[in-house]
């Protein structure tokens, strides 16, 4: 069994906990104080949990949706979507993967997803996928054994009220932006970590994400925690094509590195992109933030973006202690009518900071791409150091890539490089490959996966190879 | 091996091959000189399968095949390697992942199965070895910022991973220094066998002093005009393509 059935197998033991709990039917469409209640009262919330949600609720009423993003979409109707779906019933999914759409299978393939998981990637009900409970067992064990908690939000909202007092919310507030609002207050799970002091994770932890996703809905919650001198690497998300009915999601994860903490998050992030045209695809509008609180803390956010018809993120990092490190690598993908405006915003706060930012883009079809980073050093940050990189990669003529660096820079210790490309892959570069033997295919492949190189090394091995089938995948027929 | 019958192409308006014919059989090396303009790459582009180049007229016959029924890359597998004039940059893609990649299409076709990372970079330096280059360029770009030399050297490494049935060499020899010559000579002599070919498309003498062709053809307004032996390489260093071109229109 690999590590990732393994964390697979966990959480589908969790997820059936999960469901008993909740298996009830979907909230009518609308938001209002009572569908807020609502949902705190089906996850059995303390009564702070929802307060918190109320007064999210309140101050999302007052804000408006951020308009200056590259984007085209038609505007979401808040008042029509559902806020709480329960799970589909096993008696609506798929009995095996025969009733299910060929092509889907077969991009699970070429993904090399293994056999076992595809039927549980696709919906299709299934008890016992995984087969052994000594090894989910070993894996828990292991980490009790060093004191990380590992579990769903609303487990560490019910069993750990002090460290979800303590920090939701403290990174990202309610009120930080229009989708962190709504999130706030209508959540439905995700992840909770926190890493006891001086303790390295003995694993890397990857979000039930991949088995659960249709619980984990359209507001995901995530919180990690690192206290002093601990270590963790966290993986989030799927390289398998994922469909959702709900059109919306507003994620929200909030990072916290204590003193001489290090948190390492890799992102592999591919929901459904729409047809060729554009319809049915995914809105992802996701505030990411990580805070170095500590000195001599560390973040790094890693994430290969490639599904989603709209994608909204800026995974950004706090640097408040001193010396404190935040690093972005990123590789988004847009293809067809996909449309991404992404990239990171770097505070830096505390003495000596410093930060890296690697952000290659590809745009295929007639996709739009935006970079959009933002380098600020505060009046008392003496010494700050960011180095930005950002690359773009065009196929095609009818694609486009929009670069947009901010830069606020209020201590002239600071020192501050920005490097800029724009390449195409040309017809000769491509025939070049092709009279050596390559396909057109494997040519783009190979020219695209170079590109990337940089950010793909800094993803967990297991996790890269992954990453790079994918892209593969949501490049086909991207020349022709 | 090659055959070449009364080939026409143009690219966009302009007619480049007008008639040309040419017949390449294995063990041989023939050298093709001609003026600039006169169409030598058009004709190494078209045996390669360049799709800019539109053939209007006669055919192409390798090893009993219709050429120009096959895709660029199955001419590759099929044996085929272009030395280009001017080979591109890929910035970003390692020269080593481009040779293993080329070397496992190929071995794929043939039925076989994928060297090792372990097996392609003991090879790799062999062959490197014997060219004098450093094994530092596996890691670096394709061609990224190498001179012009190392670009054709380059090349010559490519052909000997590969070991085509037919090479065709677009002026490997131009841009290099005098070492460079005798080593990318030897490196092209080390494939000669009786069941390759090998053309070279060439302005100088000096390559043909190391590496001995069987036939040299002058190339003008896309036809062969004259053909011969290898004294005719040297009869053209002295006189001159004037003296062709006078001697074909008389
Ligand atoms: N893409 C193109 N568009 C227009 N004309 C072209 C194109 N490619 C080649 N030609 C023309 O075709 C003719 C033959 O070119 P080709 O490159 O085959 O010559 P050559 O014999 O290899 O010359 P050289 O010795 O300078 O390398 C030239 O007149 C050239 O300008
Ligand atoms: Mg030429």
């Amino acid at each position: 069994m690999t590590s990732q059935n393994i964390e697979s197998f966990v959480n589908q033991r969790y997820q059936h906990g999960f469901v008993t709990d909740i298996a009830t039917e979907s909230l009518p469409p609308g938001l209002d104080e009572g569908v807020v209640r609502a949902i705190s009262a089906r996850k059995d919330e303390p009564e702070f949990m929802l307060e918190w949600r109320l007064q999210a609720y309140r101050q999302w009423l007052d804000m408006k949706e951020p308009k200056w993003p590259h984007l085209h979409y038609k505007p979401v109707k808040f008042d029509e979507i559902s806020y709480y779906a329960a799970p589909k019933s096993d008696a609506d999914r798929p009995k095996s993967l025969d009733e299910v759409d060929p092509k889907l299978l077969e991009t699970y393939e070429k993904l090399g997803i293994p056999l076992h998981e595809r039927a549980k990637l696709a919906g299709v009900a299934v008890d016992a996928v995984f087969d052994s409970v000594s090894v989910a067992t070993t894996f828990k064990e292991k980490l009790f054994e060093v004191g990380v908690i590992f579990c769903s939000f609303s487990e560490a909202v019910r069993e750990h009220p002090e460290l979800i007092r303590k920090y939701l919310g403290s990174v990202v507030p309610r009120r930080d932006n229009f989708y962190a609002a709504l999130n706030s207050a209508v959540f439905s799970d995700g992840s909770f970590v926190y890493i006891p002091k001086g303790v390295r994770c003995p694993m890397e932890l990857s979000t039930y994400f991949r088995i659960n996703a249709a619980n984990t809905g359209q507001f995901e919650r995530t919180l990690i925690i690192a206290d002093e001198g601990s270590h963790v690497s966290y993986l989030e998300g799927c390289t398998a094509p994922m469909r959702d009915e709900n059109q919306l999601h507003a994620a929200v994860v909030e990072l916290i590195a204590l003193k001489d903490a290090e948190i390492k998050y890799s992102t592999v992030q591919n929901w459904y992109p729409g047809d060729e045209n554009g319809v049915g695809g995914i809105f992802n509008f996701v505030t990411k933030r990580g805070d170095c609180r500590g000195d001599n803390s560390k973040i790094s956010w890693t994430q290969v973006e490639t599904g989603s018809a709209i994608t909204w993120k800026y995974p950004s990092c706090l640097l408040r202690g001193d010396n404190s490190v935040g690093a972005f690598y990123s590789v988004a993908v847009v293809n067809n009518m996909q449309q991404a405006d992404t990239g990171t915003k770097m505070i830096h706060i505390g003495k000596n900071t410093r930060s890296t930012i690697v952000s290659k883009g590809i745009s295929a079809g007639r996709a739009q791409n935006t970079y959009r980073g933002l380098v600020k050093v505060m009046p008392q940050a003496h010494g700050a150091r960011n180095h930005t990189q950002c690359d773009s990669l065009l196929i095609g003529k009818q694609c486009g890539a929009h670069t947009f660096p901010y830069m606020e820079i209020k201590n002239s210790s600071a020192k501050i490089e920005h490097e800029a490309t724009t390449s195409k892959i040309s017809a000769d570069q491509l025939f070049y490959c092709r009279q050596r033997g390559l396909s057109e295919e494997d040519a783009v492949n190979m020219i695209v996966n170079g590109f990337c190189r940089e950010v793909f090394k800094e993803l967990p091995m297991e996790f890269a190879v992954e990453a790079q089938a994918l892209l593969n995948v949501s490049l086909e027929g991207a020349i022709g | 091996m090659l055959e070449i019958n009364n080939l026409k192409c143009r690219i966009g308006d302009t007619e480049i091959l007008r008639g040309l014919s040419l017949t390449v059989n294995a063990g041989e090396v023939h050298a093709i000189m001609g003026p600039n303009g006169s169409g030598k790459s058009t004709l190494a582009l078209v045996i390669a399968g360049h799709e800019d180049y539109v053939v209007t007229g006669g055919d192409v016959t390798y090893n009993g095949k219709n050429l120009l029924d096959l895709d660029p890359e199955e001419r590759a597998r099929e044996g085929i390697f272009l030395g280009f004039q001017y080979p591109v940059e890929i910035p970003g893609v390692s020269n080593a992942s481009l040779l293993k990649a080329a070397v496992n299409a190929k071995r794929k076709h043939q039925g076989l199965g994928e060297v090792d990372a372990f097996e392609f970079l003991k090879l790799a330096r062999e062959k490197m070895a014997a060219l004098n280059m450093d094994p530092k360029f596996l890691n670096r770009g394709v061609n990224e910022g190498f001179s012009g030399g190392e670009k054709k050297r380059n090349e010559i490494l490519q052909m000997a991973m590969l070991e085509p049935s037919l090479a065709i060499l677009d002026e490997t020899d131009s841009g290099l220094d005098i070492d460079a010559l005798k080593v990318v000579a030897k490196g092209i002599n080390a494939l000669r066998a009786p069941d390759r070919a090998i053309v070279l498309v060439t302005h100088y003498q000096r390559l043909l002093d190391y590496v001995e062709p069987d036939f040299v053809h002058v190339l003008s307004e896309g036809r062969i005009v004259r053909s011969g032996d290898k004294t005719l390489a040297l009869e053209l260093e002295d006189k001159g393509y004037d003296w062709v071109r006078e001697a074909a229109s008389a």
